[in-house]
């Protein structure tokens, strides 16, 4: 096929979820040239999320239709660093996206920010405990940055997407009703609280019998009509049950889609191409400056799109791999501990347990809402004291009704048949009796966990497959088993019949199949050290100073809350130190 | 610059699939594959219709096609509980499934090395689920047909039937093909996809499933019922606008 080559632009975005959107629409909104390639098909709420079509559940949900297609590209997985690595041939434990949009379309919503102290667990860990609290083979470090400097970010990024929520803390003071954990707000959430569902309310009130303070999770789910600074305008979540693995039919989901992409379409000074799969960043013959991308598209040719500035916005896995391609950094050793692309790769796990009523107890599980529910904060971050329990981080432990189907799967109780007429008779006495309760812990960075190219296995582009190399370390179990110890507890004040499913406990090891969360982080880490970050506070690559990298590859370890909202408050900070400094002055941000 | 290789790669983009010959399996079971496979796809109807009374499979053949149904009969057989899976049409909604392009594990990494590994590493088979219908039915009646006088699984009385079935599930019966997940991850799954779906993909007729449990269907629209802790009062709806 023909290589191509494209005019030049200021700045060339890969991937357009979440972070590509951002980042376009403010470099745009600066006046640059900007090209946003994305790898997956183009797609809106009309005609792609229309209602009633949205609700097939064996399109979306069997067959996984809105989220990436393996056949095209996919990682390899394994538990050592001796083990050979297999390809994760379908999907099951994390759900990366593909199409415009990204994962921001097939998310669920839940929008938290991030505990202070976990943007500087080393140091907090440190000052608390002493440094040899710490396991020898945690690579704990400083993020390089403040939640005081993140804020405003956070901020904007909410009033972006009309999240729905209370706050506890503004500028210092204590608010009713809100996290009482949280750091600092400027202001109250743009929305207030979605209702609460069943599942949400018993989980209130016997949270707040055994003494914890529960408030509602804070949702990119809207719970009225919404217009953002954009002019983009959201309506009221409806609760239909069908947000992730789904695009929302109501507009009510923050997505790039509702919230940024039809502003952006109308600036001359922007384009979007789709079915662009970028192979590389380009770098000049110095290794230290980026000259473009090369993608590849739909027909197959080699497309070269030069640009002053390359943004790296595709999703986690894709972001490591394209650094590691384009040989952009050092590259992890495991022997070493040195190097950074690849490093510190970590994965959120879920404790998640069903709970089964009686029969006078109405769930109606398929009645549901992403993002809402009502969530403790007592066991996140360092909220707690550690020092007895001997292990770093926690976990928010939450009760939220998503919304389920029959084809996603009835949750029946321990020990019910898979098939025949008891398995029968468990579903129709359980399926509007039956909801969920979890806790989310961190995963904190491990020298054992990383990802590096595969030696074997390409895509469908000829390229090495990402390989993870991954494994739940002791010290995240221990959180987990302790969170979830406190979960159970929540959950049998919630007086169900009977309650089973997963919590995590010492000795577990990861597998890839069933779906855990997509919340990989961690293997571009940001930092104040070049030696340990792969980007400085800015996100901005060490090595080559006009690329930019986004997304939860940046995260330095793992944190309590899902990561978006924090992907999105610091592709924010980014766009708007590159607006304010580096267009006037470019070059590294950083000097060290 | 576009290299050879890179041209070969590329070539996956409007990919047809070769189908290797598989190691593990006998040469009668690797011929079996490579024939018969798709040349009845002409017949099948069109993707969004509800169940047919005459239905004509258009991948199964008729020994496949009376496994199929003898199999969703002893899964969900119908009883005092509710309707079976043959009743609702879960047979069709299978057969019509292995003509999408899921039948050709279209969005699977499907290349190789085929390495087996520890079970949490997922599947690592080269089989689409066309062939492991094609293979595992083949492997079951070739074993009900050594073991059961001659006979195919679809002729065994249902309490066999029953047992054979618990027994695959369990991984009791061996064989060279592995007939646990071609019965867990294929067979069970898709009966239970084809069971509760919308009837539009050719299972739960009448959307009988749905009122059995209570589900909506594609209502999708709940907010006042969300602050409620009784049960919902409407009927489910379907795709195409029916109503029970």
């Amino acid at each position: 096929m023909a290589t191509i080559k494209k005019k030049h632009v200021d700045a060339v975005i890969v991937g357009f979820g979440w972070t590509g959107s951002i980042m376009a629409i403010e470099l745009a909104n600066a006046g640059l040239d900007v090209v946003a390639l994305e790898r997956g098909d183009g797609r809106d709420t009309i005609p792609d999320f229309a209602y009633p079509q949205i609700t097939d559940e064996v399109k979306y949900s069997a067959r996984q239709a809105l989220l990436q297609n393996l056949a095209k590209t996919t990682v390899t997985a394994r538990h050592a660093k001796d083990d050979v690595a297999l390809p994760y041939r379908q999907m099951g434990s994390f759900k990366p996206g593909e199409g415009v949009g990204g994962a921001g379309t097939h998310w669920s919503g839940v929008q938290s920010r991030v505990s202070p102290d976990e943007l500087r667990l080393y140091s907090r860990v440190k000052e608390r405990y002493g440094e040899k609290f710490i396991p020898q083979d945690m690579n704990l470090q400083d993020w390089g940055i403040t939640y005081d400097e993140l804020e405003p970010h956070f901020d904007r990024f909410e009033y972006v997407c009309g999240t729905s929520g209370k706050a506890g803390n503004i500028k210092g003071k204590p608010v009713p009703g809100g996290n009482p954990f949280e750091g600092y707000r400027s202001r109250e959430y743009p929305l207030p609280p979605l209702v609460d569902h069943p599942t949400g309310r018993l989980f209130a009130a016997a949270a707040s019998g055994l003494g914890y303070k529960p408030f509602p999770l804070p949702a990119g789910n809207a719970s009225g009509a919404y217009q953002n600074e954009y002019g983009c305008q959201l309506g009221p979540c409806n609760f239909c049950g069908f947000c992730s693995d789904y695009g929302c039919l109501n507009y009510s989901k923050a997505s790039p889609q509702t919230t940024i992409i039809p502003a952006l379409l109308r600036k001359p000074n922007f384009e979007l191409r789709v079915n662009a799969h970028v192979l590389r960043v380009n770098l000049d013959s110095t290794g230290k400056r980026a000259v473009g991308v090369t993608y590849v598209d739909a027909e197959g040719n080699d497309v070269e799109q030069p640009a002053d500035m390359v943004i790296l916005a595709a999703f986690h896995l894709h972001n490591i791999r394209l650094m590691l391609s384009s040989k952009i950094g050092t590259p992890f050793n495991v022997e070493t501990n040195e190097g950074v692309v690849g490093r510190n790769l970590c994965y959120q796990y879920i404790n998640s347990v069903n709970m089964f009523w009686d029969k006078d107890v109405y769930i109606n599980q398929f009645i549901g809402t992403g993002g809402g529910g009502q969530v403790i904060e007592e066991f996140n971050a360092d909220n707690f004291d550690h020092g007895p329990l001997g292990f770093i981080g926690g976990g928010v432990i939450w009760g939220r009704q998503t919304g389920n189907g029959p084809v996603r799967g009835i949750p029946l109780p321990k020990g019910t048949p898979n098939w025949g007429t008891e398995w029968k008779q468990a579903v129709v006495d359980n399926f509007v009796h039956t909801g969920r309760i979890e806790s989310q812990c961190t995963s904190l960075a491990n020298r054992a966990y990383f990802a590096d190219l595969d030696p074997t296995y390409k895509d469908a582009y000829g390229t090495p497959l990402l390989r993870l190399t991954f494994d739940w370390q002791d010290n995240d179990l221990r959180s987990a088993a302790y969170v979830g110890g406190k979960m159970m507890e929540i959950g049998r004040a919630m007086k169900p019949k009977s309650i089973s499913g997963r919590v995590f406990k010492p000795g577990m090891h990861w597998d890839t199949r069933p779906y855990q969360s997509t919340h990989v982080c961690g293997g571009t880490p940001m930092g104040a050290d070049p030696k340990t970050s792969a980007v400085n506070k800015y996100l901005q690559s060490w090595d080559v100073s006009n690329v930019f990298v986004l997304g939860a590859n940046t995260f330095a370890h793992g944190i309590g809350y899902n990561p978006t909202g924090l992907v999105g408050g610091l592709a924010y900070w980014a766009a708007s130190n590159i607006r304010s400094q580096y267009l006037k002055n470019p070059g590294p941000m950083v000097q060290v | 610059m576009t290299t050879s290789k890179d041209n070969s790669r590329r070539s996956f983009l409007k990919r047809t699939i070769a189908i290797a010959p598989i190691a593990t399996l006998s040469t009668s079971a690797t011929a079996l594959l490579a024939s018969g496979d798709d040349h009845r796809a002409l017949s099948a109807p069109p993707p969004n219709q509800p169940t047919e009374d005459h239905y004509h499979p258009g991948y199964f053949t008729a020994e496949e096609w009376a496994f199929v149904n003898a199999a969703c009969d002893r899964l969900i057989p119908e009883d005092h509980v509710g309707p079976g899976a043959v009743q609702l049409g879960v047979p069709q909604y299978i057969d019509r499934q292995m003509q999408t392009p899921y039948g050709d594990a279209s969005r699977w990494y499907m290349e190789g090395p085929f390495l087996q590994g520890a079970p949490e590493f997922g599947y690592q088979s080269k089989l689409t689920p066309k062939q492991q219908y094609r293979l595992g039915i083949r492997a079951i009646n070739a074993h009900c047909r050594k073991n059961f006088g001659g006979k195919t699984f679809a002729e065994l009385p249902p309490a066999q039937q029953t047992d054979f079935l618990k027994r695959m599930e369990a991984g009791e019966i061996k064989d060279d093909f592995k007939l646990k997940t071609f019965f867990s991850d294929f067979l069970l799954k898709n009966v239970m996809e084809g069971y509760f779906c919308d009837p539009m993909h050719g299972g739960n007729k009448g959307m009988a499933a749905w009122k059995m449990i209570g589900y909506p269907g594609v209502r999708a629209d709940y907010l006042e019922w969300a602050v409620e802790s009784g049960p919902y009062p409407y009927g489910a709806v379907s795709m195409y606008g029916k109503r029970v």
